[in-house]
């Protein structure tokens, strides 16, 4: 049984929504995958999957909060609490399993009703072991997994500059990524140095949006078009909670990859995938992850990265809508907005920024301080 | 005391030794504590924000599905049963009927409250069946309420409403 997408929907993505509530953002976007799909939720729909963190939400229990605004009152409904494509993969078991024919997946960012975001970030460390060290902001955490990783691989400063000049300007092309920006490798290495050896504007800025897709199997989706985008793998991997001892080579995304992969009957990555859409909350990330995609091998994604390789018109595209450093950082609605531009791509609607493909991978990692993440490869 | 310990009889040997706020307090026990300051601002949203600048004029405000013709308390922007857009605002009147209550003894920090708290879901007149509101009681002994008593809010003097759900200080007993 395969697993098809059959409508997708979002609202946003902005730097604030002062005039919507996270429940009527939900609702945007959840009215438009609806309308995309041309399904009636009150009918049609088996199974509802959100994805949210209680602390971005800032109340407890938030699954309880979700059915009304996506149409899922007395319906399943459950709230994987980790990133969209987290939800992705628990729908595609739904669906794989004969359990739902049709399943529902969301995920938002309300994080500018967020005052304390630092604070909430460190209250993810461990409270005895690492919370009291220092007084710094948590973006240290990802300077520190810098730190490591461009010594180790030997990336120099100008490259990672590229990843936030590429990405910058790809989200010109894109009228739902508000932190677009003409930038040069000058401009970047001009932006201060905020956790050595990290620039401020390597780190993705917080971004409000809600993404929903719906899912269903192949009869469904055969019914709705003629030419489904499919669900051709999944993975998710974690690796330890302890910063101390974590590889800090993003092996959580080597192996959900691996994982995805598999099920997807790929067997060599830098060939039959596309394109990618790749967690970049930090611009090192993206490299570390293309990498962990195996879309390149060690030593090399740097100087691949300033020949243009993973440009748009490049061999093969990373981030074409302009990633996390274009679009902001979404929390748990990352995977989601990477695995909407993925469809978007595959289905030819991603308007000026379009580019010809036919299996793409969308990747999310936990954010700090975690060494989780997870992996879809999508494909028609 | 320990609500219930009096039933218990278990034999002394079986009792152990609990540990005291002062064996916590000088650090017998190994632990770290915190305080983290996590602070949020929630954006009303265009229903609520309606509904909670209606209270500061003294109304409750209402939405309205033509569909399923309920008059929805607190207001939405969507009906989640038709799953369509509301067709149009009312106002509701400011009584209505206890629907279930409870007399609270205890505050969340599970120390006793001086005086008991009436918690009461409080259907409110012109909306629909079971729709309206959570709210305290006030001006009444708790041994007098009862399920279905009419009750009319009791409002903040117009110049300290705040658009809040506070706004109205506690719902009354409406006499005869």
């Amino acid at each position: 049984m395969r697993v098809a997408v059959l409508g997708v929907g979002y609202s946003g993505f902005n730097t604030n929504t002062p005039d919507l509530n996270w429940k009527e953002l939900m609702l945007e976007a959840a009215v438009r995958a609806y309308e995309d799909a041309g399904i009636n939720p009150r009918k049609d729909v088996d199974s509802v999957v959100t994805c949210a963190e209680d602390f971005w939400e800032g109340f407890a229990i938030f699954d309880e909060f979700v059915p009304d605004q996506l149409g899922g009152v007395l319906k399943p409904t459950c709230t994987v609490c980790s990133d969209f494509l987290y939800g992705v993969a628990t729908a595609y078991m739904q669906i794989k399993s004969g359990l739902a024919d049709i399943v529902v997946v969301e995920a938002h960012s309300k994080a500018s009703d967020i005052l304390t975001f630092g604070e909430v970030i460190k209250f993810a460390m461990d409270p005895v072991w690492l919370r009291d060290i220092g007084n710094a902001h948590p973006y240290y955490f990802a300077a520190l997994e810098m730190s490591q990783y461009v010594s180790e691989c030997c990336i120099n400063e100008e490259q990672i500059a590229e990843v936030v000049v590429k990405n910058k300007n790809n989200a010109l092309l894109n009228s739902s990524a508000p932190y677009g920006a003409k930038v040069t490798v000058e401009d970047v290495l001009n932006s201060p140095m905020v956790f050595d050896p990290m620039r401020k504007i390597e780190i993705a800025p917080v971004s409000d949006g809600a993404v929903v897709f719906v899912l269903g199997n192949e009869f469904v989706a055969r019914e709705i078009t003629d030419t489904p985008v499919w669900v051709k793998g999944v993975g998710w991997w974690s690796e330890t909670s302890n910063y101390d001892t974590m590889s800090f080579n993003a092996m959580y995304a080597y192996k959900a990859a691996k994982m995805a992969y598999k099920l997807a009957k790929i067997t060599n990555p830098a060939k039959e995938v596309d394109f990618a859409e790749v967690d970049d909350r930090f611009a090192f990330k993206e490299l570390q992850h293309i990498e962990a995609l195996q879309l390149s091998r060690k030593y090399e994604t740097g100087s691949l990265m300033q020949e243009g390789y993973f440009a748009r018109d490049g061999e093969l595209p990373v981030n074409v809508s302009g990633g996390n450093l274009g679009v902001g950082n979404l929390l748990e609605a990352t995977g989601g907005q990477k695995a909407l531009e993925v469809v978007l791509q595959l289905r030819g609607l991603a308007g000026k920024r379009q580019i010809e493909a036919e299996t793409g991978v969308a990747q999310a990692w936990r954010y700090i301080p975690t060494a989780s993440g997870t992996v879809a490869v999508f494909g028609v | 005391m320990a609500v219930g310990k009096k039933d218990i009889s278990a034999p002394p040997y079986a009792e152990g030794t609990s540990l005291s706020d002062e064996d916590i307090k000088k650090k017998k026990v190994t632990y770290v504590e915190d305080h983290p300051n996590i602070r949020y601002s929630w954006t009303a949203g265009q229903a609520v924000s309606k509904f909670l600048n209606e209270l500061k004029k003294g109304k409750i405000a209402a939405t309205k599905c033509n569909k399923c013709r309920r008059i929805m308390v607190p207001p939405r922007v969507f009906c989640e049963l038709c799953y369509k857009p509301i067709d149009e605002w009312v106002y509701v009147e400011d009584t209505g009927t206890v629907q279930t209550f409870s007399i609270s003894y205890i505050d969340p920090d599970a120390k006793p409250l001086e005086e008991p708290v009436i918690v009461a879901v409080i259907s409110i007149d012109g909306a629909s069946k079971n729709m309206g509101i959570m709210h305290v009681l006030g001006e009444v002994k708790p041994e007098d309420v009862y399920i279905g008593m009419k009750v009319k809010a009791v409002w903040k003097p117009e110049d300290e409403r705040e658009g809040s759900v506070t706004d109205i200080k506690y719902w009354k007993p409406l006499e005869g």
